[in-house]
């Protein structure tokens, strides 16, 4: 909210000092501490000393130039001077601001005496943005134009300082942030309230006087206001004003509304937009003359009515499509006339038809109180969030309606007696409808309880002396205090909001900390500490942690091969972007492509993530897993440091190593989608599932080279795993029970096998592991041999075997023994023993 | 090199001018000596069992005692002088042989820089938050986890965010295109993981939740639809607002040392009452005031209060027997302010560049 510090004096006597920057800022340190956040102030209307107003009396251009022409402006002095300008948004006759030389403006631009194409510029004429004020700053303020050779209107006159025709005097326009919960700041007196307690100074709200208006026919006989509908509109209030003229709003009006981002439109609206940054509360004048009997009913819509609103959109009311390609009916609040004609999508926006012009000489204006949940849904609904509708959906006082009301009408008074235009008459009478008044809110504040909270040592005296400055009416009771809360303060229905009331104007930063530890131990749990390792493990092998998004664009994932059932989103950003991630695997593949583009190929990447799929079933959770994957990409990476890597994990987590088995070829295929899903994207024919007691954990081998095509990642063999980090986590550790280490000398068996290539490696091993039995000390796969005298089906696999026994030292009868087993156990398997 | 006939020396004693020559002699050879294998051969030809000065030694046996004990004196003499002059030599050849080795093997280390151990980097978000965590743990927290997937229940209604409260809007959180039934969003804050905490009826309760979380917001250098938060909940049965205003500014200087000071002023969120906004000095100016705090010297770090009554409540914990405090702000923008990160979408585009700087 932009907050005019002179406005605030109104109610306030604050000793700011609008042009003093720290002063400013001392103030918005103040509204900061009281949750009214202060974003920053823009000091306008200083600067202007030196600028005058310019009656343009000659203009042509300068031999050679065409961007810029000869001005000759009546600035009051004796002669007229000489200008450059190369603004065109004006004509002969036209009276435009001049900064005369040795003026320094608002944005720090000293004016000086210049000389372009042999023309003396004896100043600068001036855009509104040049001199610090809100308007178009593509060309010059023109101040009027009565047309050349025409009289300028009275009132303006050459020379006069621009400061004074404009009634400007330097002020500091505060940008707010004001909390959803407190639309009682949605007001400069609100804000003024709040700071006049913190600040100990007098918060002064006048009563707007119209008693001395009221004449002529009464209210009842000239309009009626009424409402159908209590439950979304359960006051209003209606007021008859009578003999308007076309007037503009006294220049502090309309300043001070520019300063709050308005536009000034004509007294009467200009009045009624001035009551509501004021007082809070939206009214809403309508043309009586165009108002169908007269007459304004709240009601609720009917499906399907129309309205043309005062922006020139036709709007269908209580009706809207879903998003599914269906019309839902719709629950909101409308203003009819005496034809039950919509004429208002109350508390949101008015009717064109309604509205109040030029010609409008009879106002019904209407404040009223309405469902801030109905508004606002309305409103967003729309895209339609105006200052009104923020402001009802907050909450505006159910008690404040007649005040706004009285305050319109004796600013449009003013308005007419500052233009010398005949001043309009208040229809006598208050019209009103209000069904059901508004239940007053009374909360105990126990003083116990209020300090256990806030770890403060208050009395029940000092907590009345802190609510009673913001409209808390206080008495004492037996725990503490009964309190009345004020009608402005819809958000207060709890002690725990009178509690927060209290610290806040207490002040934060008066509460001491208190230093304040668990009782329990902080400590990872396994699986944390466990995730820790693998981060640590997968650094050690040079791979750099990456963050890749969870929402992704389906087709980029799609390039890894066929995908489970994504979770979709309803309202993605990018259309593209509009699923969850079902693998960590093409985030990386991009990531590693991004690299390759900064000629950075040779890496190694890591993430660990959430992935997602649809739920099994209608109406279930979907599936999130968290999920590791690694890239290796380094020279030379290929399947082995695929395999590299995850022995490097089985070993740093202690896992069981026996009880992994490894999967790979079409066996895979049994173990379903949850195989699948660890292999996605990987080279059909070097690839591997590790799994554990029926449930897969790793998938790691090779980059299918398609996949690596499709991310563009070049001709090259790349190294990728995969885990269900959730089961490699909670995965069997090895037994913490140390092992003795024998004492007795150990004996190497080196066995070369030749084994049918259908057969894996893997299973040898586990079949000679298994053989040797206690007396495996280590088992090494030493050397692979292909290719002569071998036949193509098959390969050489040479084991060595460290054997050795704890409690002596092997003979030769038992090591030919354990070789003999050995023999015979990879003869089992269809290996035999390499000549 | 001194070689008298041995039939002759057999019968004889050197003479002390004949031994003073082979003294001469001999210290010639040795220091002649190029190497270690060289000087070990003259050392056995000078003093081994066959030398000239052995058969000496065996001569005197037949001679007369004066003539055995004169002998003899210098015959030692001239051993001991021999074997010193040996040692002494092997001493100088051996420290010219190391010499020469090491000059042989002689290496430009910084030839080597191409061949190292790569090291892997963690990514700065996952350090900043271990780092936080390590804190949080050692004031006796535990780390706690929630799914990123929520129900509406978990984000909104069960944190005081009642149906049509402007968060909920879907022009704020993602929502997950599924049949009917439960509405299911991604989650647009940390907080859920505070009633899953509270479901657990294990009081009191002291933990922290790191994690990530969506919102819809159009990438920008501030911004990303997905970033990371760390949520903080401690419930006990006196847990005061003085707690928390202590317990943020224990980890305000844990994280940024002593010279930073926070401080916590009004704001407003459902789901906590009296609700603060956390901010600490800025850490660029030192609080003087520039760009980044938008001169204010201040930084908005995020929000904490004390767990409104209704939460505690809506969870089955009974709101005048424990209280509690929460609080959580943003591990990227803690990140990006103490590195000086200018652009958050550094953080996802994973450039070798950018991540093995931390």
């Amino acid at each position: 909210m932009r907050v005019p510090l002179s406005w605030l004096k109104d109610f306030v006597p604050l000793p700011t000092s609008p042009s003093e920057e720290a002063d400013v800022a001392e103030l918005g340190r103040v509204l900061s501490s009281l949750g009214l956040v202060f974003e920053g102030a823009e000091l306008v209307g200083s600067g202007l000393d030196g600028v005058v107003l310019a009656h343009v009396v000659a203009l042509e251009p300068i031999k050679g130039a065409d961007k810029i022409r000869r001005v000759l402006v009546d600035a009051g002095g004796p002669e007229p001077l000489e200008i450059v300008c190369g603004a065109w948004n004006f004509g002969l006759g036209d009276v435009v601001p001049l900064a005369t030389v040795g003026t320094e403006l608002p944005n720090g631009m000293a004016i000086g005496r210049r000389t372009m194409r042999g023309v003396t510029s004896n100043g600068m004429l001036c855009s509104p943005g040049e001199l610090g004020l809100p308007g178009e700053s593509s060309g010059l303020l023109v101040l009027s134009s009565p047309g050349p050779g025409a009289a300028l209107p009275a009132g303006i006159e050459p020379g006069r300082p621009l400061a004074e025709h404009l009634g400007i005097v330097p002020d500091a326009v505060l940008d707010l942030s004001i909390e959803p919960n407190r639309p009682d700041c949605l007001s400069i007196a609100g804000i003024a309230r709040d700071l006049a307690a913190r600040l100990k100074l007098p918060f002064v709200l006048p009563e707007p006087d119209v008693s001395g208006l009221e004449r002529g026919e009464a209210a009842e006989a000239l309009a009626a206001v009424e409402t159908r509908a209590p439950s979304a509109c359960d006051r209003i209030v209606g007021r008859v004003l009578v003999g308007l003229a076309p007037i503009a709003s006294p220049p502090l009006v309309a300043r001070r509304l520019i300063l709050s981002g308005m536009r000034p439109l004509g007294a009467v609206v200009d009045a009624s937009n001035y009551a509501m940054l004021e007082l809070g509360q939206p009214t809403h004048p309508y043309d009586l003359d165009h108002l169908a009997g007269g007459r304004i009913v709240a009601r609720l819509a009917r499906p399907g009515e129309a309205l043309v609103t005062l922006d020139g959109t036709a709007r269908v009311l209580g009706r809207a499509p879903n998003g599914r390609g269906e019309d839902i009916d719709l629950i909101e609040c409308v203003i009819a006339d005496g034809n039950d004609e919509v004429v208002g999508l109350a508390g949101v926006m008015g009717g064109r038809h309604s509205e109040v012009s030029e010609q409008t000489t009879r106002v019904l204006l209407e404040s009223a109180h309405f469902n801030g949940l109905m508004v606002g849904r309305a409103a967003k609904r729309r895209g339609l969030r105006t200052e009104a509708s923020v402001r009802f959906e907050r909450g505006v006082d159910p008690e404040g309606t007649r005040r706004a009301a009285d305050r319109v009408i004796e600013l449009v008074a003013a308005a007419a007696r500052h233009a010398g235009a005949p001043v309009p008459s208040l229809a006598p009478g208050v019209l009103e409808d209000r069904p059901v008044p508004a239940a007053p809110v009374r909360i105990e504040l126990r003083t116990e309880r209020m300090n256990a909270l806030l770890g403060t040592e208050l009395g029940a005296g000092d907590a009345a002396e802190l609510l009673e400055p913001i409209g808390f009416s206080c008495a004492p009771s037996e725990q503490g205090l009964v309190v009345d809360v004020p009608s402005f303060r819809p958000d207060t229905t709890a002690e725990i909001d009178l509690i927060e009331e209290v610290a806040r104007h207490y002040g934060y930063e008066q509460i001491a900390p208190r230093s304040r530890r668990s009782p329990a131990v902080g400590r990872r749990s396994p699986s944390q500490v466990r995730r820790h390792q693998v981060m640590a493990l997968l650094t050690g092998l040079g791979a750099h942690e990456a963050w890749t998004p969870s929402i992704i664009d389906p087709a980029l994932e799609d390039r890894l091969g066929p995908a489970p059932e994504r979770v979709r989103l309803t309202n993605p950003i990018v259309a593209e972007e509009s699923a969850l991630r079902s693998s960590v695997l093409a985030g990386l593949c991009a990531a590693a492509r991004h690299n390759v583009a900064h000629r950075n190929p040779h890496l190694r990447l890591f993430e660990l993530g959430a992935v997602f799929e649809a739920p099994p079933a209608a109406g279930e959770w979907p599936r999130e897993r968290e999920e590791l994957g690694v890239l290796l990409a380094e020279e030379g990476d290929d399947a082995a440091a695929a395999s590299g890597c995850f022995e490097r994990l089985v070993e740093g987590l202690r896992l069981v190593r026996d009880d992994l088995e490894l999967v790979q070829g079409d066996e895979l295929d049994a173990l379903g989608a949850a195989g699948a899903r660890l292999v996605r994207g990987m080279h059909p024919t070097r690839r591997a599932v590790a799994w554990c007691a029926g449930v897969p954990l790793v998938g790691f081998g090779e980059l299918d080279f398609e996949v690596a095509e499709r991310f563009e990642l070049g001709e090259r063999r790349i190294g990728v795993l995969v885990a269900d980090l959730g089961a490699l986590l909670a995965a069997p550790e090895r037994p913490r029970i140390a092992r003795a280490v024998s004492r007795f000398p150990s004996s190497d068996l080196d066995l070369a096998f030749v084994l049918d290539e259908a057969v894996a490696a893997e299973r040898l091993r586990r079949a000679l592991a298994a053989a040797g039995g206690e007396l495996v000390e280590s088992l090494q796969l030493l050397d692979v041999y292909r290719g002569a005298p071998l036949s193509g089906g098959e390969r050489s696999l040479a084991f060595r075997l460290r054997m050795c026994a704890l409690d002596h030292t092997l003979d030769e009868a038992e090591l030919s023994a354990a070789r003999r087993r050995l023999i015979e156990a990879g003869e089992a398997l269809g290996a035999r023993l390499r000549a | 090199m001194p070689r008298p006939d041995r039939e002759a020396d057999r019968a004889s004693l050197p003479s002390s001018d004949e031994l003073a020559a082979f003294f001469a002699e001999a210290s010639q050879a040795i220091a002649a000596a190029a190497d270690r294998r060289q000087l070990e051969a003259v050392r056995l030809e000078l003093l081994g069992r066959s030398s000239v000065l052995s058969a000496w030694k065996r001569a005197l046996g037949g001679a007369t005692p004066e003539e055995r004990r004169e002998v003899g004196l210098a015959l030692n003499a001239t051993r001991d002088g021999l074997e010193a002059a040996v040692a002494s030599r092997g001493d100088v050849l051996a420290v010219a042989e190391r010499a020469a080795a090491l000059e042989a093997d002689r290496l430009d280390l910084s030839e080597l820089a191409t061949r190292r151990f790569a090291a892997g980097h963690l990514h700065l978000v996952s350090q900043v938050r271990a780092e936080l965590e390590d804190i949080f743990l050692g004031m006796g927290y535990e780390i706690a986890e929630g799914p990123e997937v929520e129900s509406d229940e978990h984000n909104f209604t069960a944190l005081n965010m009642p149906p049509h409260h402007p968060a909920r809007s879907n022009q704020d959180s993602f929502y997950l295109d599924l049949d009917d039934g439960e509405t299911f969003l991604l989650r647009s804050q940390t907080s859920p993981v505070q009633i899953r905490l509270l479901a657990r009826k294990e009081l009191p309760l002291y933990a922290v939740a790191p994690g990530r979380a969506y919102r819809r917001d159009t990438p920008d250098a501030r911004h990303l639809p997905a970033f990371h938060q760390i949520e903080g909940i401690a419930v006990d049965r006196d847990i005061s607002f003085a707690d928390l205003a202590g317990t943020v500014a224990t980890f305000t200087e844990a994280i940024f040392g002593t010279a930073i000071k926070s401080r916590l002023r009004p704001a407003y969120f459902p789901f906590t009452e009296p609700s603060a906004e956390y901010e600490v000095t800025c850490v660029l100016c030192s609080g003087a005031g520039c760009r980044t705090c938008s001169n204010t010297g201040w930084i908005e770090l995020g929000g904490c209060g004390l767990v409104h009554p209704n939460v505690l409540s809506m969870a089955g914990v009974d709101p005048e027997e424990w209280s509690g405090f929460a609080f959580g702000f943003g591990i990227d923008r803690l990140a990006m302010i103490r590195y000086q990160i200018e652009d958050i979408r550094s953080l996802i585009e994973n450039d070798v560049r950018f991540l093995t700087q931390f």
